[in-house]
């Protein structure tokens, strides 16, 4: 059913076990990426979008209640092998992750080569440790860092070099689908661009698929091909990135648009008012309509994603306009 | 008008000591290198930089939290230096933390929190306390106040948080106040929130403001002036819409335009990135210390000489040779745009 250059993943549940009931952190999310595409994620804190990218490296903390959905890559459903399988045939050498505040994310007693290498010799990408140095060596030139500070430990080196090794760390397996969550918001401005510099090159000269998952919409429109928009742990708006930035179309995604601050042009601030629902007992119907400021009678209905001129949106005014 | 001044700051330098084995000197970090600054009455005034550029530090040693080496704090007239005077210049300064939930006692009720710093100056009765504890919640929109007098720190969201440390920095009525970093902990949605509630107390009570931030985007919709810091040095000081129309100096250059709006050209399109890092302020670099990552760089002359405060349009102020219009040191064209 899956052509095999996708990566597909239908109809994603995550939630964990508390002792107020269950978190719905994911809740049945769907996403299609072709290859060498790149879709970010965006959203509040708290909506879910860290927790999906956990959800499709089966990253999972030990308080799950319900883990379900499909995650097609290259013709199989991952979710079907079991654990061992999984870390052996899909972790790191299909689908690899850049955590949030990966800077911190590097073992600090172990040489910054060596940890790279390892990550080679574990998945049986490379025979001798020669090959696989020679194999980071190439892999570490890519992201621009100087061979030299290969034989160094992390704490000699600055954030911005840190987070260019821990993605030379995600790319040397030539992974399908890499996951990026929030790369550059520890960062600072020159080293940002710097990073996202970085990633635009490779996303040039290989086909690696992303998904970026971040909270800092101007700097997610560096990547994007498309954009989803989370909100309470589903998406409520996934659309091409041209579109997407000129003209969001939910209500949510255009009060996030509105409360950015611009540089360039001289527009005003909106804050969205109120607070995001609390993951545990969503509001049936429209989890958005109590902050809405568009909000009808039919908002107390969960909407489904409406597609619109290519889009889908995940709203009650649309639905005349998916049916023209 | 003289007297419109509230905060003055001459020459003002913090160095911090670095020790080998507890008592072998090795040098000093130059946190703060020699800093020149005037804050008006009313006045909002932004300090932009990357980490590590020294604006945290010079934002302690403007509340009193870190002792210069050398240079001094004027406020109102009066030069603050011993016990007594910073005593009587912390009642009228208020601090807004970077990380509320941190700067929050987490065993502490909110009325606790607001009362504290009131009993410390001697604040009293305690009728007179708590009126303004109310009027100060009021102020920062947290309301109903009987909601939250009773409340924990870890019973408020992130962005109710930071309204709280808002309302404790106001509680002593302070002439000046100095947000370090106030929304950088929070959503995009919460963020501009928590910049308008600022500004409305700002404009209302006639406060001066320092707002310590890296992210130049959000300096324009709260502050009329900003300076840029690099290496423990303010490198550029301007009205903001003069700033961002005609940066002059080539960091500020590099740093407006490394700052993405959501576009998605952005996507197409590379940035021009300075190579190189932040200098070490342990070593910084002689002259001026963005000369290894300039792309401007003259050498003979930036590497050798430390530029002086040129002006090249009014009220602009730029450290850079690239607009010597003396001829002295550098004897080129001025007004390189």
């Amino acid at each position: 059913m899956t052509p095999s250059e996708t990566f597909v993943i239908e109809n994603l549940r995550l939630y964990f076990r508390t002792h107020q009931g269950p978190v719905q952190a994911v809740d049945g999310v769907n996403l299609t990426l072709g290859r060498g595409r790149t879709i970010v994620v965006v959203g509040e804190s708290g909506c879910g979008k860290s927790s999906l990218g956990r959800a499709i490296l089966r990253l999972l903390p030990r308080n799950v209640q319900t883990y379900s959905g499909s995650v097609w890559l290259n013709g199989i459903d991952v979710m079907t092998l079991t654990e061992e399988q999984f870390r052996q045939q899909v972790r790191w050498t299909r689908l690899a992750w850049v955590p949030q505040g990966a800077m911190n994310a590097l073992n600090p007693v172990i040489g910054i080569g060596d940890q790279i290498a390892e990550a080679l010799l574990v998945h049986q990408q490379a025979d001798t440790p020669l090959s696989a140095r020679r194999a980071v060596e190439e892999g570490v030139g890519q992201v621009g860092v100087p061979l030299d500070f290969l034989d160094r430990y992390p704490f000699e080196l600055s954030g911005g070099m840190r987070q260019r090794l821990v993605l030379a760390m995600a790319l040397i397996t030539h992974p399908d689908v890499i996951v990026l969550d929030e790369p550059t918001s520890a960062l600072d401005v020159l080293t940002q661009a710097n990073i996202m510099n970085v990633l635009k090159t490779i996303k040039r000269s290989t086909d690696t698929r992303f998904v970026l998952i971040t909270h800092d919409i101007a700097a997610s429109s560096e990547l994007a091909d498309d954009a989803a928009v989370m909100y309470a742990g589903q998406f409520v708006e996934v659309s091409g990135a041209d579109q997407f930035y000129r003209e969001p179309l939910h209500p949510y995604s255009q009060a996030l648009m509105a409360s950015v601050p611009a540089l360039r042009d001289d527009k005003r601030l909106a804050a969205i008012p109120g607070q995001p629902p609390s993951l545990i007992n969503p509001p049936t119907g429209c989890r958005f309509a109590n902050r809405c400021p568009a909000r009808f009678s039919k908002c107390s209905e969960e909407p489904p994603l409406f597609p619109v001129e290519g889009r889908l949106v995940k709203c009650w005014l649309y639905e005349e306009r998916s049916h023209a | 008008m003289p007297n419109d001044l509230l905060l003055s700051i001459r020459d003002l330098h913090t160095w911090f000591e670095l020790r080998r084995w507890g008592f072998v000197r090795v040098g000093f970090v130059h946190a703060v290198d020699g800093v020149d600054f005037d804050l008006h009455r009313g006045e909002a005034v932004a300090i932009v930089g990357e980490s590590g550029c020294g604006k945290s530090t010079l934002a302690k040693t403007i509340l009193g939290l870190h002792l210069p080496r050398q240079g001094e704090i004027i406020f109102d007239g009066r030069r603050v230096r011993g016990r007594e005077d910073l005593r009587w210049y912390r009642s009228r300064v208020g601090y807004v933390q970077q990380d509320p939930y941190g700067a929050l006692p987490p065993f502490m009720r909110v009325q606790r929190i607001l009362e504290e710093p009131l009993i410390i100056n001697g604040i009293g009765p305690r009728d007179e306390r708590v009126r303004r504890i109310r009027t100060a919640l009021e102020d920062v929109k947290l309301t109903p106040v009987d909601d939250f007098l009773a409340r924990f720190p870890h019973m408020l969201s992130g962005g109710q948080q930071q309204r709280l440390v808002i309302a404790r920095a106001m509680i002593l009525q302070p002439q000046l106040i100095v947000a370090d970093e106030p929304v950088s902990m929070l959503d995009a949605s919460v963020r501009v929130e928590i910049l308008q509630l600022l500004r409305g107390l700002q404009e209302r009570y006639g406060l001066s403001v320092i707002y310590i931030t890296h992210d130049l985007s959000t300096v324009r919709y709260f502050c009329e002036r900003v300076c840029v810091m690099y290496g423990g040095l303010i490198i550029e000081r301007a009205p903001i819409a003069d700033l961002l129309r005609t940066p002059r100096h080539p960091y500020t250059q590099a740093l407006l335009a490394a700052i993405p709006d959501p576009d998605p050209e952005n996507a197409h399109r590379m940035r021009d990135v300075p190579s190189g890092e932040p200098p070490s302020l342990l070593h910084p670099p002689a002259a001026c210390r963005f000369h290894p990552r300039c792309p401007a760089f003259m050498p003979g002359i930036c590497d050798v000489h430390v530029p002086k405060d040129f002006e090249p349009s009014p009220g602009q102020h730029v450290l850079c040779w690239l607009y010597d219009d003396t001829g002295l040191v550098a004897p080129r064209p001025a007004g390189r745009a």
